[in-house]
């Protein structure tokens, strides 16, 4: 029989309570255990950041981190974004700058941003293209995926104040959806 | 965004950057891979692979592998007499598991099928397989040697998709497939000549990097199969499990969900027999999914080594080409002969040349397959072509982009006698280049500044079918076998069948990529689809309508007064009706469907080969390290020719997408075999660009309306990559006066390539002196 570890783990808000085999990585109980296949796996191996989650608000490759080490922890993915069905401004920006195209990337490269955001909600372009050289994009060359970034750090400059800050409060959302992309 | 808009004026939504219809699904982590298919019963499947880049298989023990617990099956080629193992859609040549050897290092031996994939890792290291190594051969030179090992003792049948019309000739055992590019009268041209540039030049082995690993879920039932896939050409893939199998097309599925990056490396068949062969001795749903490595092993681009000469006047004007191109296509011809095919044909560039004659040979050696990669032969002849020009301009002290412009051909004009003319204005692309590079301002010290051009011929075969359902509600469901890649044919696709019906474009619904549910579409490659697809959109709903005009006279009108067609329904005397008040009526219900269908063939606007050219015009501003060696681009300038840009959003995307990547292959990117095995197969030690590579952007949109496709539309998407790394090699030379003929241009090469400068300068008596650092 395999070694089975009763692991206790929030995710997206919700409290899980799984039998985990040790060897078994986040990315493997998100994706088969919990039906959360928005995380997806590409390298496999720490470099690509397809597979970003955060653990406790910090971003961790979820291809290499044993599930057994979230116990207590905090996990959010892709799916906890939106709140009600309203995408979290960082979404809505991916959206009007187009800031995807195959996707494979994107939940990845949208926890890594939504942690950087939340880490300093006023990031400089540099600040922003450091804070995202642990995920790679094949399709966009990383040029609306900056820019998207940019744009939620710009709005909570602006009049909107902090709420699009911490990158999971829907407030600005119906603002980026009047935005039709670049004319 | 700059755009450069002389087109006629388009109807609603084209032209309009409208969001991307996968945009929800693709940020709210709903979007379904092939990875994401589940199905009742689902079985995992992982692949032993072969150690040795050539051997031959003298045993295999499967014994305590199938004894393992969890384990469903385990196969090799044995096990399969029933399967036609040898496929290929240009040349049958590859196993879809090893029969008797392995010809690389990666080759599928044996499959494992358990519950789980972590158990078939388990029962994979229980497979006992004893092999007889044989010699084998890396490069295509040494592949054409007298004494080199032969890969296929046997030629591979040639087959029917191999994309041109002349039979493959081979002239050693070991090539693959060789074609020539031949026109004008060489000899007065090299005879006339005031000089002559002779270089040989290396563009890498390198690997697309799809994201999203190949993977698929084969499912049989009643005589049926159902393959989900991360591929590119579903019809394709649905061709070669006929052949595998014995089925008729119609009792194959192959469905794509969305796909994580394709870029080439998704063309074609690649694990879909494979996983299908498990699925029947399984009796079971099988799931294989790649890792990345394993997709490094699965497919790479071509490496060439191209030995070009070329003959110019003393004004810079070229007279003859002259040259040979070596493809390595690895173990497998996979699509290297059209690879080839392409390169000859793509070797000239957009410029008037008097005379030519290429010959390239596609060469098999001990590596891993290579097959389509965004550009298509064109990135690997385009470095030679674009590099010889520049090296002409300074030989002959003329401007390079005064020496392109006196060699560009004009729109119209035909770069080969049986060709299609240009359809673009690369004289007006080229000025746009060098206004956003300011080229006449000079680049800073150590920075360099050029511009480089290509012109492919795209689009491949023009054989596309679309049907565009008219539902009674007036909503329109178009069915389009081409898949979204990420490229935006979802979007596209739909804003031009909004646009043809006059309907909104949330009243529109697209289905894509399934061959039991979509009629025919030849592929999703060439920068084809918004061009082909969109002219069979475009005729399926011309059909649709003529049909509907027609049933509101019988059914609406009978007796008059006259019914004229208006946008998005039809007007009877003072009363407009919508299309599906016409689907009601002549049913006499309140249901039925209108079916338009569209073809498209090689026959009206489409007859001439290619369908359109697919330019790349790009200006780079590079700096050079000298202590370091280290190159950067600091400005990318992309000019999008592409007639009507749909989606200016995605086209815009695509473009410096496509110049990004080429971007990686010139400085970093490059796959490395020793002893036949490859040193760099995984994501630590490949490199590719991220966020930091990003240079300072500027970007044009040039609508001309002068494509083929929908509103002149013509395809872009990879053109942009082409001339990237001669640009960059051609900015080198301005900048710090070394010539790179060797891509990738890495740190490494560049610096060495600087000292040997500093040597023949000290030589020459020169005064070298500090080195400027940068």
């Amino acid at each position: 029989m395999r070694e089975l570890i009763v692991t206790s783990l929030t995710v997206n808000g919700q409290l899980r309570e799984l039998a985990i085999e040790p060897r078994e990585t986040l990315a493997d109980i998100l994706r088969d255990r919990l039906g959360l296949t928005g995380t997806k796996v590409s390298c496999d191996a720490q470099v690509c950041g397809a597979c970003t989650v955060l653990v406790d608000g910090l971003p961790v490759s979820g291809c290499t981190f044993l599930a057994v080490d979230a116990e207590g922890k905090r996990v959010r993915t892709v799916e906890g974004l939106a709140t009600d069905g309203v995408l979290s401004p960082l979404q809505q920006a991916f959206v009007d700058e187009a800031a995807f195209q195959c996707g494979f990337c994107t939940p990845g490269m949208l926890m890594a941003a939504t942690a950087l955001l939340e880490d300093e909600p006023h990031p400089s372009r540099d600040q922003v293209i450091h804070g995202l050289e642990g995920n790679l994009c094949r399709c966009t060359g990383y040029e609306p995926i900056v820019n998207a970034v940019l744009a939620v750090a710009n709005r909570a400059n602006g009049a909107n104040g902090a709420n699009g800050a911490n990158g999971a409060n829907g407030a600005n959302g119906a603002n980026g959806a009047a935005d039709r992309g670049p004319a | 965004m700059r755009r450069v808009v002389t087109r006629p004026e388009v109807p609603a939504p084209i032209g309009v950057a409208v969001p991307r219809r996968d945009a929800i699904a693709k940020v709210t982590g709903t979007a379904r891979f092939t990875v994401d298919v589940d199905l009742p019963g689902l079985a995992h499947a992982r692949i032993l692979r072969s150690p040795y880049p050539h051997a031959r298989i003298t045993g295999l023990d499967l014994t305590a592998a199938r004894a393992h617990p969890g384990v469903i099956a385990v196969v090799s080629s044995a096990d399969l007499p029933d399967v036609h193992l040898v496929y290929g859609h240009a040349v049958a040549d590859h196993p879809l598991i090893a029969v008797d050897k392995v010809r690389f290092a990666g080759e599928p031996v044996v499959g494992v099928v358990a519950e789980d994939a972590a158990t078939a890792d388990e029962a994979l290291r229980l497979v006992e397989v004893s092999y007889e190594p044989l010699p084998f051969v890396e490069g295509p030179d040494a592949a054409l040697g007298a004494d080199a090992p032969i890969l296929h003792e046997r030629p591979g049948e040639q087959r029917p998709h191999r994309g041109f019309d002349e039979d493959i000739e081979r002239t050693h055992a070991n090539v693959c497939s060789t074609s020539r590019q031949a026109w004008g009268d060489l000899d007065a041209a090299f005879v006339d000549a005031h000089l002559v540039l002779e270089g040989e030049y290396h563009y890498p082995m390198c690997y697309a990097y799809a994201m999203e690993p190949y993977t698929a879920v084969a499912s049989w039932g009643e005589g049926e199969l159902t393959v989900w896939t991360s591929g590119q050409h579903p019809y394709m893939v649905r061709d070669d499990l006929a052949h595998c199998f014995g089925l008729p097309l119609s009792k194959i599925r192959v469905i794509v969900p969305y796909v994580g990056g394709g870029y080439g490396s998704k063309s074609y068949t690649k694990i879909e027999p494979l996983t299908a062969a498990l699925a029947l001795r399984a009796g079971r749903p099988v799931r294989l999914a790649l890792g990345v490595e394993e997709a490094i092993l699965t497919t790479r681009g071509d490496a060439a080594i191209v030995r070009l000469k070329t003959a110019f006047d003393r004004d810079g004007r070229i007279l003859g080409r002259t040259g040979r191109i070596l493809l390595d296509t690895g173990a497998y011809a996979e699509n290297s002969p059209l690879v080839g095919r392409k390169a000859a044909n793509r070797i000239g560039g957009p410029y008037r040349i008097p005379a030519l004659d290429i010959t390239c040979d596609v060469v098999y050696t001990n590596t891993a397959p290579a097959s389509s990669f965004r550009g298509f032969g064109a990135p690997q002849v385009t470095l030679a072509g674009e590099s010889q020009l520049d090296e002409a301009a300074a030989r002959l002290g003329i401007d390079p982009l005064e020496l392109r412009r006196r060699n560009v051909l004009s729109l119209r004009e035909r770069p080969w006698p049986k060709a299609r003319g240009l359809d673009a204005d690369l004289d007006a692309d080229l000025s746009l280049a060098a206004e956003e590079i300011e080229w006449s301002v000079a680049a800073g010290p150590g920075r360099g500044k050029a511009i480089a051009l290509s012109a492919s011929d795209a689009g491949s075969e023009p054989i596309t079918t679309s049907v565009l359902r008219v539902l009674s509600d007036g909503s329109v469901t178009v069915m389009a076998g081409s898949t979204e890649i990420g490229q935006g044919s979802s979007t596209v696709l739909a804003q031009i069948a909004a646009a043809e019906m006059g309907l909104d474009l949330d009243r529109v619904h697209l289905v894509q990529s399934d061959t039991a549910a979509v009629s025919y579409d030849r592929s999703t490659g060439a920068s084809r689809t918004t061009t082909l697809m969109g002219l069979a959109i475009q005729s399926a709903a011309a059909d649709a309508r003529a049909q509907l005009v027609e049933m509101a006279t019988t059914s609406m009108a009978p007796d008059g007064p006259e019914v004229t067609e208006i946008r998005g329904g039809v007007r009877i005397g003072e009363a407009n009706h919508d299309w599906g008040a016409i689907v009601r009526a002549w049913f006499g219900g309140a249901a039925g469907e209108v079916v338009g269908r569209g073809y498209l063939r090689r026959a009206g606007a489409t007859a001439e080969m290619p369908p359109f050219w697919e330019i790349g015009c790009v200006a780079v501003e590079v700096s050079v390290n000298e202590d370091t060696g280290e190159i950067r681009v600091e400005r990318l300038v992309t000019v999008g020719d592409v007639g009507c840009a749909i989606n200016p959003q995605t086209a815009e995307a695509q473009d410096v997408g496509a110049a990004m990547m080429g971007l990686g292959m010139a400085t970093r990117e490059e796959l490395v075999y020793q002893d036949g095995n490859l040193l760099n197969g995984n994501l630590f030690d490949y490199r590719v660009p991220r966020t930091t590579s990003l240079p300072e952007l500027r970007t044009v949109l040039v609508e001309r309306g002068d494509g083929v496709g929908v509103y002149g539309a013509k395809g872009g998407g990879e053109g942009a990559l082409n001339p990237v790394a001669a640009a960059i090699a051609n900015a080198v030379e301005r900048a710090a006066g070394i010539r790179l003929r060797e891509a990738p241009f890495t740190p490494e090469r560049v610096w060495r390539a600087l000292r040997e400068r500093d040597r023949a300068r000290a030589a020459a008596g020169d005064s070298v002196g500090e080195p400027p650092t940068t």
